[in-house]
C-alpha cells in the first residue's frame, strides 16, 4: 500500500519548511488523516516544524461574515494587494457539508479564482463535516502547516450568528465581512451576541448608499468599545468588484499584528489559539464534564497557556488521558 | 385544369456548419448553397468565441475543431470568397466577440463592394445565455450587456436589415430548462437587453419600435412535439404583449415573434443513432406545423452529432429532410391547423401562467442579469436536468435504444470503428498559426497600433464599439487583439456553477444510500473522505455532464472540487495538488481532449502527482478511447453512460484499486 505509505515526520517537516508545495500537500493529508498512525505521524510532524514560525511569525487572518458577504471576492482581492507586496499566501478555506450525505461541493476555489497558476498562492478547501461550529476540528492543525511555508495564512469560514466568529479565537486577526443593508450583524454586535472581530469590512461599498449607512451604523455600535486586550477595531468600506478599499483593508489587517507584536502579544495570543482549539475539542469529545475533570475552564486555560510549545495533537492525547477513566 | 395550390414561401434552411479553416468551410458553404440551402450559419471554432488567437496556450488542441478559426480580415475574406455578402443571408453564432466578428463581415462586405445598408443576417450576440449554458462569455455581465446594446443600436441605425441579437433559449433547453423555464428565462433576457438599449440613450423614443422589431429568438425543438407547438404559441402571445405593453410597439409587424431554430440535440443518442433521424423530422414539426408560430429559420442537427463531428453527407441528409417537409408535402397550402383547438390552447395557456410567475420572481430579485449573478437561474436549470437525468436513469424518461429496447442488429450505417464521423486534420491547427503569422508580418504596425488605441478609448469613454471596431477589422487587427484590449479594460468573469442545489430524492433511495456507505467506509479505509476534482480543460463551456457529475458525486458522499468551465491543464494540476484529492474527472466535448489529457498528465507529472487516477468524460470516438486508456485514463465516459449510481461506484473502485484496496461488489 505505497500510495497510503506514512510519510517520515521529520522530513516532512523540513519539506514543507523549505517551501515544497507537493510536501505540504501531504502534510495537509496527513493531518486530515484519522487514523491512529496517521495521527502520531501528525502530532510528529507538528512537533518537527520549526517554532519560530509557529510562535511568532507570519500572520494567520480569520475572515467571516454571512453568507453572500462577499467574503471569498474580497479575499480573492487581498491575495492580489499580498501578492503585490511580495507575501506568499495560503488560504483554507472551509464550505459546509450536505447534512444528508456528507458529501460537500467546495466552491471557494471558483470564487477565489484570481489566484490562477500562480504558486506563491495555496488553497486548501476544507468541508466542515458538521461538527465544530462550523469551523473543521482540521483548521487549527493545517493552519500552522501552512503557517512553516507561507507569510500569510487566511483561514476563510462562512456561518450565521455567534459561530461565524469561532474561527476569531483561533487566529492573530479576525475580519468581519459585512453585509450591506443588513442589520443583522450590528444587532448581534450590539446584543454582545458576537465578540467583536478585529477588523469589520463593509463590502460593496460600489452600491453607494446602503453601505454608506450600514458603515456609520457599524462606527456608531463600536464607539469606543475595545476587546479584553484593548484593541479598538476600526470599520471600514471596500468594494471586491471595483478593487477599491483593499489596500486600506490590508493596512488595517497588518496594523492589528503590529500592535500585538510591539505590545509582546504575539506569542501569547498564538498560545490562546491553541488552548482555545484544545479547549473547544474537548467539550465536544467529553462536554462540560471532560473539562471539570480537569480542574474547569480558567484553571485548564492557565495551565495551558502557562505550557511549554506542544504540538496540539500531542497535547490534546495528553488530556485525554488525563480525563479518561483510567484503569 | 387546376389552378396552381398557392403556397407559402418556405423557411430559411440553413446547416450549421465550419471547420478547419476559411478556405475548407467556404468551400463547404459552396457546395451546400448549390445543394439548395438558401442561408448560411456560421460556426466559429472556440478560440474564435472566446476571443484568444490560434497561436494562444489556451487555444492548443482547439483551433478548427468545433468550427472555423477567425483571426483576422484575411480569413473572414476567405470564408466568403466568391459568396456575394450584399446577397447572401448569414447568421452567426457568436457571442462574447459578437462585435468584432461583426465588425469582420462589414470590412469584408465593404471590400466586395457592398454597403452595410444591404447586409442581411443574425448575430447570436447573447452573451447573458453564455453563463447559463455554452459557455463562451469572456467579460463580466454589465460590459457584455454593453455590447450587446451598442451593436443593436448599431445596426438598427446602419445595417437595418440585420438581427443584431438572437435571444436564446436554445441553449437553456440543452442546459436542462422546462418550456415554462425557456419561455420565462428567454424573456426576462429580452427585458434585460431591452431595458439596457432603452437606458443607453443611443436610439430615442421614437425610433424605440424599431429597436423592438429587431429583436429575434433562436429556439430549441424537444421531441415532445405537441407541447413545442405549444410552446411557440405562447412565445408569439407573451412577445406580442411584451412589445406592446412595456414598450409600446404599435405596429403588428414590430411585435412579431420572429424566431430561428435548431432542433435539440440533447435528446440525440449515441446508440443506435440512426433513430436520431426521426427523433430530428418529429422535432421539426414542433417548429413548422403551426403556421402561426412557424420558425423563419430552420437548422437540423446531423443524425450522428453524439458520436462526433458530421460529415458533408450527413448534413446533406439534413437538410434533405426540410427540403421533403416543404416542397413535398402539403404543410404550406394551409393556414394555422390549430386555430380553435381547445387541447392546444388550454396548453398554451397553461405555459403562458407558468412564464409569467417565473419571470415576476426574476424581476423580483430585479431583473435577469442580477439572477444570473446571483446564481438562481443557473441552479433552477441544473435541478431541471438533474430530475431529467434521474427519469432517464430509472427509466421513467423512455429513450428508445438508450434505456428501452436496446437490443440492436449490427448498424450498416456504423459499421467498423469511427466509420461514421469526421475527423478534422490535425495539420489543421498548424497551417492556421503559419497564415495568423504571416499575416502579422504584412500588416502596418503602426494602423494596428493606432486603431486598438482608439478601440480602448472608445471602450473607456462608453461609446458605441463598433465603428472603432471596424476600423480594426481593416487595420489588421487580430481576435485575440481586439479581445485583449476589452479584457484589460472590462476583466474577466467566472460565472456561478450552480450546482449547489439541495439533494434530490433519488439520493435517499436505497442504492444512492448503499454507495454512500461503500464511500464513507473507503474513506474511512484511506484515513480521510474522498475528494474528487472536476476539471473542464480547454475552452469549451459545455457543463451539463460535469455539472451532474458533480452533484451526483455530492449525494454519494464524496467531496466534490469543481471550479467551473475554461481551467488551464496547469490549473487543474495546482488544484489537485492543493486539494488533495483521490481522483480526477475531466470533461471534454470540443473534440480536444486527446492533446488537454496529454497536457494535463504532463502538468500533474510536474507537480508531483504523476499516477494519479484520471477519468473522462465526453463525446469521444471509440478509437480515441482506446488510445486514452493507453495514454493511462483510467475510464472514458460517454453520452451512453446514463447510469450515473454505476459511474460512482465505477470512480470509487478506481480509488480502491489505485490503493490496493479490493474492489467493492456491485450496487
Amino acid at each position: 500500500m505505497t500510495r497510503t505509505a506514512l510519510p517520515e515526520p521529520a522530513a516532512l517537516a523540513f519539506a514543507v519548511s523549505a517551501r515544497d508545495r507537493l510536501a505540504l500537500a501531504q502534510a495537509l493529508n496527513l493531518l486530515d488523516d484519522r487514523r491512529p498512525a496517521a495521527r502520531q505521524c501528525a502530532a510528529a510532524f507538528l512537533e518537527a516544524l520549526p517554532a519560530e514560525k509557529q510562535e511568532g511569525g507570519g500572520h494567520l487572518i480569520g475572515i467571516t461574515g454571512p453568507p453572500g458577504a462577499g467574503k471569498s471576492s474580497l479575499t480573492a482581492a487581498l491575495i492580489q494587494v499580498w501578492r503585490r507586496r511580495g507575501l506568499k499566501v495560503a488560504i483554507l478555506a472551509v464550505d459546509p457539508s450536505s447534512p444528508i450525505s456528507g458529501g460537500a461541493l467546495l466552491g471557494d476555489r471558483l470564487r477565489m479564482h484570481a489566484s490562477g497558476a500562480d504558486r506563491e498562492v495555496f488553497i486548501r478547501s476544507l468541508a466542515c463535516r458538521g461538527e465544530f461550529g462550523g469551523l473543521s476540528a482540521e483548521v487549527w492543525p493545517m493552519s500552522l502547516a501552512m503557517l512553516a511555508a507561507f507569510d500569510v495564512v487566511l483561514v476563510e469560514t462562512v456561518g450565521v450568528g455567534q459561530k461565524e466568529i469561532d474561527v476569531s479565537k483561533m487566529t492573530d486577526t479576525t475580519c468581519f465581512v459585512a453585509q450591506p443593508a443588513s442589520g443583522d450583524s450590528i444587532q448581534f454586535l450590539k446584543a454582545g451576541i458576537m465578540e467583536i472581530p478585529h477588523v469589520i469590512v463593509v463590502n460593496k461599498e460600489d452600491i453607494g448608499m446602503a453601505a454608506r449607512k450600514t458603515l456609520s451604523e457599524l462606527k456608531t455600535t463600536l464607539g469606543r468599545r475595545t476587546d479584553a486586550d484593548g484593541w479598538q477595531a476600526p470599520a471600514l468600506s471596500a468594494s471586491a468588484a471595483l478593487g477599491s478599499g483593499i489596500e486600506a483593508l490590508a493596512d488595517a489587517l497588518d496594523s492589528h499584528r503590529q500592535w500585538l507584536l510591539e505590545r509582546g502579544q504575539f506569542a501569547a495570543r498564538r498560545r490562546r489559539c491553541q488552548a482555545e482549539w484544545l479547549v473547544k475539542h474537548l467539550r465536544e469529545e467529553f462536554g462540560r464534564y471532560g473539562i471539570n475533570r480537569l480542574g474547569g475552564e480558567a484553571v485548564l486555560f492557565a495551565e495551558l497557556t502557562d505550557a511549554p510549545r506542544r504540538s496540539p495533537i500531542a497535547a490534546y492525547d495528553d488530556l485525554r488521558i488525563r480525563i479518561l477513566p483510567q484503569d | 385544369m387546376t389552378p396552381p395550390i398557392k403556397r407559402d414561401k418556405p423557411w430559411l434552411m440553413r446547416t450549421y456548419s465550419g471547420h478547419s479553416s476559411a478556405k475548407a468551410s467556404n468551400e463547404l458553404y459552396r457546395t451546400n448553397l448549390s445543394k439548395g440551402q438558401t442561408g448560411l450559419s456560421v460556426a466559429f471554432d472556440l478560440p474564435t468565441q472566446t476571443g484568444y488567437d490560434s497561436d494562444h496556450p489556451l487555444a492548443r488542441g482547439e483551433v478548427g475543431k468545433v468550427g472555423v478559426p477567425i483571426g483576422n480580415i484575411s480569413d473572414m475574406a476567405a470564408l466568403f470568397d466568391q459568396i456575394p455578402l450584399g446577397q447572401m443571408n448569414t447568421s452567426m453564432t457568436i457571442n462574447a466577440t459578437a462585435a468584432w466578428l461583426l465588425a469582420l463581415y462589414v470590412a469584408v462586405a465593404e471590400r466586395q463592394g457592398a454597403t452595410p445598408a444591404q447586409l442581411q443576417g443574425t448575430t447570436q450576440n447573447d452573451i447573458l445565455k453564455e453563463y447559463l449554458s455554452r459557455g463562451t462569455y469572456i467579460f463580466p455581465p454589465q460590459p457584455s450587456v454593453r455590447l450587446i446594446t451598442d451593436i443593436i443600436a448599431y445596426t438598427v441605425k446602419h445595417i437595418p436589415k440585420w438581427n443584431p441579437t438572437n435571444i436564446c433559449s436554445y441553449h437553456l433547453q440543452e442546459a436542462g430548462a422546462t418550456p415554462t423555464q425557456e419561455l420565462a428565462y428567454a424573456l426576462s433576457t429580452a427585458i434585460a437587453i431591452l431595458d439596457a438599449v432603452r437606458d443607453s440613450g443611443q436610439i430615442g423614443a421614437e425610433g424605440f419600435e424599431q429597436v423592438v422589431g429587431r429583436i429575434s429568438f433562436f429556439v430549441n425543438a424537444g421531441i415532445r412535439f405537441i407541447e413545442e407547438t405549444c410552446k411557440m404559441r405562447a412565445f408569439g402571445e407573451m412577445w406580442d404583449q411584451l412589445a406592446q405593453k412595456r414598450y409600446g410597439a404599435q405596429s403588428e409587424e414590430m411585435r412579431r415573434f420572429r424566431y430561428g431554430v435548431q432542433v435539440n440535440s440533447l435528446g440525440l443518442t449515441e446508440a443506435q443513432p440512426e433513430n436520431n433521424v426521426q427523433r430530428i423530422v418529429l422535432e421539426m414539426l414542433g417548429v413548422s406545423l403551426s403556421k402561426k408560430a412557424r420558425a423563419r429559420a430552420i437548422q437540423l442537427p446531423a443524425w450522428n452529432e453524439a458520436l462526433g463531428l458530421p460529415r458533408p453527407w450527413d448534413q446533406q441528409w439534413a437538410l434533405r429532410m426540410q427540403q421533403v417537409l416543404s416542397f413535398e408535402t402539403d404543410l404550406l397550402e394551409y393556414g394555422d391547423i390549430f386555430d380553435g383547438s381547445p387541447v392546444i390552447a388550454a396548453k398554451v395557456k397553461s405555459l403562458v401562467e407558468g412564464a409569467m410567475a417565473e419571470m415576476a420572481r426574476v424581476q423580483e430579485q430585479g431583473g435577469m442579469v442580477q439572477a444570473i449573478e446571483s446564481g438562481y437561474v443557473k441552479r433552477q436549470l441544473v435541478t431541471s436536468h438533474t430530475e431529467r437525468m434521474r427519469a432517464i436513469e430509472r427509466g421513467d424518461l423512455k429513450i428508445v435504444g438508450l434505456n428501452c429496447y436496446r437490443e440492436t442488429e449490427v448498424s450498416p450505417l456504423t459499421g467498423g470503428v469511427d466509420s461514421g464521423i469526421m475527423k478534422v486534420d490535425p495539420r489543421a491547427e498548424r497551417e492556421q498559426i503559419e497564415r495568423l503569422n504571416a499575416f502579422r508580418a504584412q500588416r502596418n504596425a503602426t494602423e494596428v497600433k493606432a486603431a486598438l488605441a482608439n478601440l480602448t478609448e472608445t471602450a473607456r469613454s462608453g461609446a458605441n464599439i463598433m465603428p472603432a471596431s471596424i476600423l480594426c477589422a481593416h487595420a489588421g487587427v487580430t481576435t485575440g487583439e481586439w479581445s485583449q484590449t476589452l479584457r484589460d479594460i472590462f476583466g474577466e468573469y467566472r460565472a456561478p456553477t450552480g450546482i449547489d442545489i439541495p439533494a434530490n430524492d433519488d439520493s435517499r433511495g436505497a442504492r444512492a444510500v448503499a454507495i454512500r456507505s461503500q464511500v464513507t467506509q473507503t474513506g474511512a479505509e484511506l484515513g480521510r473522505p474522498l475528494r474528487l476534482l472536476i476539471g473542464k480543460p480547454g475552452l469549451d463551456g459545455h457543463s451539463n455532464g460535469a455539472e451532474q457529475i458533480a452533484v451526483k458525486g455530492r449525494d454519494v458522499g464524496f467531496e466534490i472540487v469543481y471550479e467551473g468551465i475554461r481551467l488551464t491543464p496547469e490549473q487543474i494540476a495546482k488544484a489537485a495538488l492543493e486539494e488533495g484529492v483521490h481522483l480526477i474527472g475531466l470533461s471534454v466535448l470540443s473534440g480536444s481532449h486527446v492533446e488537454m489529457v496529454e497536457d494535463v498528465f504532463n502538468q500533474l507529472d510536474q507537480v508531483g502527482l504523476k499516477g494519479l487516477p484520471v477519468v473522462i468524460g465526453g463525446i469521444i470516438p471509440e478509437s480515441d478511447a482506446a488510445l486514452l486508456k493507453e495514454r493511462g485514463i483510467a475510464a472514458v465516459y460517454t453520452p451512453k453512460d446514463i447510469d450515473m449510481n454505476g459511474i460512482m461506484v465505477d470512480i470509487l473502485n478506481l480509488i480502491r484499486k489505485h490503493h490496493e484496496l479490493p474492489p467493492v461488489a456491485a450496487i
